[in-house]
C-alpha cells in the first residue's frame, strides 16, 4: 500500500467534480480503503460537501470506508460460482490464512468475504484481489494464492497465469464473425450522412440489447431532436446483471466494433463526447480500452475533424464502476458518471432528453453499439433480414451453469430454449434463468419458447440448472444479491429485498411456514408494484416465479406448524449464558 | 358505535418499549371512560393483573430483548384471540434494536465488572426483535407511539367488529 499523492490526483481528475468516482477508485487502489482524512481532504478540494463525498464513498462496494485487508479477496457470489464450489474453497482459503469470512485478520494482512457476480460465469468459480480477477478456482490455485499472500508479493508479480481471462466463444454468427476494420462504420456512416445513418438504423429495426429492448434508432432520434446545446454517447459495460458476460468478450474481442458504434451514434446524433461506463470487475479491461482509444486518437478515429470530416469531433473517456449492480441501470448510471451515487432517477425526463448533465444522452448497451457499426456498413435490411420481425438480427447469449460447453453463444434472434440448450450441451436441465436474476424462470415445459423480445426477452444471461440442484438455493442467493444491490433509495425495495431475503432464508432454513410464504408472496407483489425502479419491480421476480413453477420446491422444506419463530431462541441466549455462567432452566428457551 | 352483548376482554403489556404506548393510550382523555364501558381489562399496567386469563385482544407494546419478554409474549399469544403489535418498538425492534449490531456479551462485560448472574435476572437476547419474529400477529398499529387517536379508531373498530382501519391523518399524512 502506498500513500496516494492528492494533489497529483486532483491534477490528473482536472478537480472535475463529476470524476469523483474515478478518484476515489484510486484512493482505494492506493491505500486500500478511503479515509476519513481523504474524504476532507477530496471534499475541500472539489467544492463539495464532506457529506456528499462521504455518501459516494459509502455507496460503493468497493470501496472501503473502514480499513480492510491489504489483501482484499472478494469470491464471486453468483448462484454459478456455487454451483462450481466456491464455498467450499472460500472456506479453504480462509482456513489457510486463519482468517474468519468477512474478516480483516489480525495482523491486517489479509480479508476474505464475497462480492455480486464478477461476470466470470464460464470460468469459474471466480474471486477478485484487490480488483483483479482470478477464474477457473481450484484447491490447488486456492493455494497458491495463500501462498503468494504469506509471501507478501504485490499482485502485480504474482504468476500471470492466475489472472489469464478466456473469451470462450462457441457460435459466431452477424457479430463475432465480422472482419470490420477499425473506422469502416464510421466512413460508411460519413458516405449515408447522418441522417441516411439514422434511417438505415431504423429500417434494421435493431432493438436495444440491455434488456428492455427499446428500438435503437427511435432512441438515436429522439436524442438528435431533443434541444440542448450539447449531447453525449454512453456505452453501458456495466454488465451486472449475474450471469451475463457477453459484453466482456465483445470489449475484449471486438473493441473497435464498440468504438465504431459509439462513434457512428455520435455522428449520427450530433454528440462530441462519449463515455464507457465499464464495471469495476472488468478491470483488466482498463488497460486494452485505454490503449485502443489512444491507437484510435493517433488513426484520427477520434478527436478533431474524426477521419478529416470537417467539424466532427468526437472524444470517449473511460470510466469505471466499482461495484454495484444499480449502475447499470440507465439514469443511475449516469447518476455515478457525473460523480455521484448510484441512484435510479424519477424517470421522466429520460435520458434521451436530460441524460448527463442535464443534456440528451443516449445510453446503449455495448452489443447494441456493435450490431449499430454493422448496420451502418451492411444497410438496415440486411440485418432485418435474420431473427424475427419483432426481434431483428441475432442476439449474443452468456451460456453458463450446468452444461457441457458454457462460453458465448451467437444465435439469430427468436432460437428456443430447447435449441440453445443442445448446443451447449446441456442434458437434463431442470429449469433455465433466462436473463439473470432479474428475468425469467422456466421449467422444461416452456422449453420451447423463442428467446425474442415478443416471447422470452432476454438480456442476454442463460443459466442452466441441472436435475441435481435445488432450485430454491437459486433463489436464496438470489435474495441475497438483490438485498445487497438495493440502492436503499425507496422503502419497497430497500426493506422488501431484506425481508424477503429473511423470509427465503428461514424456509431454506426449514424454519419457514405456509404462512410465512403467503406473507412474502404479498410482499413481492407490493414490492413489484411499488418500487422507483426495475431493480425493484424485478427483484421479487424468482420467488414468484419459483413458487407458481416448482412449488414443492418450497412445499418441501415447510413446517407443518402454523407459526415457528424466525431465529433459534435458545441459540439467541448463548452469548448471555457464556459470560452469566448460567445454565438454569430459565437461561434456555424453548422453539415453541 | 353499537353496545356490544358483553365486554370485551383487553390485556396490555410493555416488552422492550418505554411505555410511550400505553401514555398514547392514555391521551384518549375521557374517552377511556367510554372504552371502560366496553371492555374489562386483565394483564395490564393500569391493573397490574401479573397473568393473563383469556381475552380477546391483547396489546403488546415494545419488541423483546429478553428471555422474559419472550415468555410474556407467548402468555398473550396464548390467551389473546387477536394479538396487536403496538408502535415501532413491537413492530420492527425500534429504539432498543439500535444495540444489534453490538456484541451482547461486550456489553454486559464492560457495564459489570461482575456480570450478575442471578436466575431471577432474565438474559438479553443476542438481538431485540420484533414481536412478529416469535408469535403470529393479527394487527399492526404502527408510530412511535401511535397517536391515541389512532389507538381509538382501533379500539372502536375493533369492538363494533368492523375490520380496524386507519385513514387518512391516522396513518398517512401527505
Ligand atoms: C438494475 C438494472 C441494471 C441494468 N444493468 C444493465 C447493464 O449492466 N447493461 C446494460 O446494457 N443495461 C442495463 N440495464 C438497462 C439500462 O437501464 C438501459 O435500458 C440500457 O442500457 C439501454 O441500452 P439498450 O437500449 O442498448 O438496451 C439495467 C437496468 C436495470 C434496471
Ligand atoms: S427500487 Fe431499489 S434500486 Fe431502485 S431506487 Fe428503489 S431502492 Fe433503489
Ligand atoms: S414505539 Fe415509541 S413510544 Fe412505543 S414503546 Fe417504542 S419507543 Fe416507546
Amino acid at each position: 500500500m502506498q500513500a496516494v499523492d492528492v494533489k497529483g490526483l486532483l491534477e490528473r481528475h482536472r478537480h472535475d467534480p463529476t470524476r469523483l468516482v474515478q478518484m476515489l477508485r484510486e484512493v482505494q487502489a492506493a491505500e486500500g480503503w478511503i479515509s476519513p482524512t481523504r474524504i476532507t481532504e477530496l471534499a475541500g478540494a472539489l467544492g463539495l460537501p464532506r457529506a456528499r463525498v462521504e455518501g459516494v464513498a459509502g455507496f460503493y462496494a468497493f470501496f472501503a470506508t473502514t480499513p480492510v485487508g491489504a489483501y482484499r479477496v472478494l469470491f464471486s457470489d453468483n448462484i454459478t460460482d456455487r454451483m462450481l464450489g466456491s464455498v467450499a474453497l472460500r472456506e479453504r482459503l480462509c482456513a489457510k490464512l486463519g482468517v474468519g469470512p468477512g474478516e480483516v485478520r489480525a495482523d491486517a494482512r489479509v480479508s476474505v468475504a464475497v462480492t455480486s457476480c464478477t461476470g466470470l460465469c464460464d470460468q469459474g468459480p471466480a474471486l477478485l484481489v484487490n480488483g483483479h480477477a482470478i477464474g477457473r478456482l481450484t484447491d490447488a490455485r486456492i493455494d497458491l494464492i495463500a501462498r503468494c499472500i504469506e509471501a507478501q508479493a504485490p499482485v502485480e508479480a504474482w504468476p500471470p497465469e492466475l489472472f489469464r481471462i478466456d473469451d470462450v466463444i462457441h457460435r459466431k454468427d452477424l457479430i463475432l464473425s465480422s472482419s470490420l476494420r477499425p473506422g469502416e462504420a464510421l466512413r460508411a456512416a460519413f458516405a449515408r450522412g447522418a441522417d441516411a445513418t439514422l434511417e438505415e438504423l431504423l429500417r434494421s429495426g435493431l432493438r436495444g440489447r440491455g434488456g428492455a429492448g427499446f428500438t435503437t434508432g427511435e432512441k438515436w432520434r429522439a436524442a438528435k431532436l431533443a434541444p440542448g446545446p450539447t449531447r453525449f454517447v454512453v456505452c453501458n459495460a456495466d454488465e451486472g446483471e449475474p450471469g451475463t458476460f457477453k459484453d466482456r468478450v465483445l470489449l475484449s474481442r471486438y473493441l473497435d466494433l464498440v468504438l465504431d458504434g459509439m462513434t457512428v451514434c455520435g455522428f449520427a446524433i450530433g454528440a462530441q463526447k462519449g463515455f464507457i461506463y465499464l464495471r469495476g470487475e472488468y478491470l483488466f479491461l482498463q488497460a486494452p480500452i485505454e490503449a485502443a482509444l489512444a491507437a484510435r486518437r493517433k488513426a484520427h478515429l477520434l478527436g478533431r475533424d474524426v477521419l478529416g470530416h470537417r467539424g466532427f469531433d468526437f472524444e470517449v473517456e473511460l470510466h469505471l464502476g466499482a461495484g454495484s449492480y444499480v449502475c447499470g441501470e440507465e439514469s443511475a448510471l449516469i447518476e455515478s458518471l457525473e460523480g455521484k451515487r448510484g441512484i435510479p432517477r424519477s424517470r421522466p425526463p429520460y435520458p434521451v432528453t436530460h441524460g448527463y448533465l442535464g443534456q440528451p444522452t443516449v445510453v446503449n448497451n455495448v452489443e447494441t453499439l456493435v450490431a449499430a457499426a454493422l448496420v451502418t456498413v451492411n444497410g438496415g435490411a440486411w440485418f432485418a433480414k435474420h431473427g424475427t420481425a419483432k426481434s431483428p438480427g441475432t442476439r449474443v447469449h452468456s451460456v453458463s451453469g450446468d452444461c457441457a460447453r458454457p462460453g458465448v453463444y451467437e444465435f439469430p434472434m427468436g432460437l428456443t430454449v430447447q435449441e440453445l440448450l443442445d448446443a451447449c450441451g446441456a442434458k437434463n436441465a431442470q429449469a433455465v434463468q433466462v436473463s439473470g436474476p432479474s428475468g425469467t424462470l422456466l421449467g422444461p415445459a416452456e422449453f420451447r419458447r423463442k428467446l425474442a423480445f415478443e416471447d422470452v426477452a432476454t438480456a442476454g444471461a442463460f443459466t442452466i440448472f441441472g436435475e441435481t440442484r435445488d432450485l430454491l438455493d437459486v433463489s436464496v442467493n438470489f435474495a441475497h444479491f438483490f438485498a445487497h444491490e438495493s440502492c436503499g433509495f425507496c422503502t419497497p425495495c430497500r426493506v422488501g429485498t431484506t425481508l424477503l431475503k429473511k423470509s427465503i432464508d428461514a424456509i431454506a432454513a426449514e424454519r419457514g411456514t405456509r404462512r410465512d410464504v403467503k406473507v412474502a408472496l404479498r410482499l413481492a407483489v407490493l414490492m413489484r408494484d411499488t418500487s422507483h425502479c426495475a431493480l425493484g419491480h424485478t427483484a421479487c421476480a424468482h420467488f414468484l416465479a419459483l413458487h407458481e413453477k416448482f412449488k414443492p420446491t418450497i412445499d418441501r422444506r415447510l413446517s407443518s406448524l402454523e407459526f415457528l419463530p424466525t431465529f433459534d431462541l435458545d441459540e439467541a441466549l448463548a452469548p448471555a449464558r457464556e459470560v452469566t455462567g448460567r445454565d438454569d432452566g430459565q437461561a434456555h428457551l424453548e422453539d415453541t | 358505535m353499537s353496545a356490544p352483548k358483553r365486554k370485551l376482554k383487553v390485556a396490555t403489556t410493555s416488552l422492550a418499549g418505554c411505555f410511550g404506548c400505553h401514555m398514547s393510550l392514555l391521551d384518549i382523555d375521557e374517552r377511556i371512560l367510554k372504552l371502560l364501558e366496553l371492555v374489562e381489562l386483565d394483564r395490564s399496567p393500569l391493573t397490574d393483573i401479573k397473568h393473563c386469563g383469556p381475552c380477546d385482544l391483547g396489546l403488546v407494546e415494545g419488541g423483546l430483548c429478553n428471555a422474559e419478554n419472550v415468555h410474556v409474549l407467548r402468555e398473550f399469544r396464548k390467551q389473546c384471540k387477536v394479538l396487536v403489535a403496538v408502535g415501532a418498538c413491537a413492530i420492527n425492534g425500534g429504539l432498543p434494536a439500535q444495540r444489534n449490531h453490538l456484541d451482547v456479551r461486550e456489553c454486559l462485560t464492560s457495564v459489570y465488572r461482575t456480570v450478575p448472574n442471578d436466575p431471577e435476572l432474565p438474559l438479553p437476547l443476542d438481538h431485540v426483535h420484533p414481536i412478529n419474529d416469535v408469535v403470529r400477529i393479527d394487527y399492526s398499529l404502527p408510530g412511535c407511539p401511535p397517536p391515541a387517536d389512532a389507538l381509538w379508531q382501533f379500539l372502536t373498530d375493533f369492538i363494533a367488529g368492523r375490520t380496524p382501519s386507519l385513514g387518512h391523518g391516522l396513518i398517512h399524512y401527505d
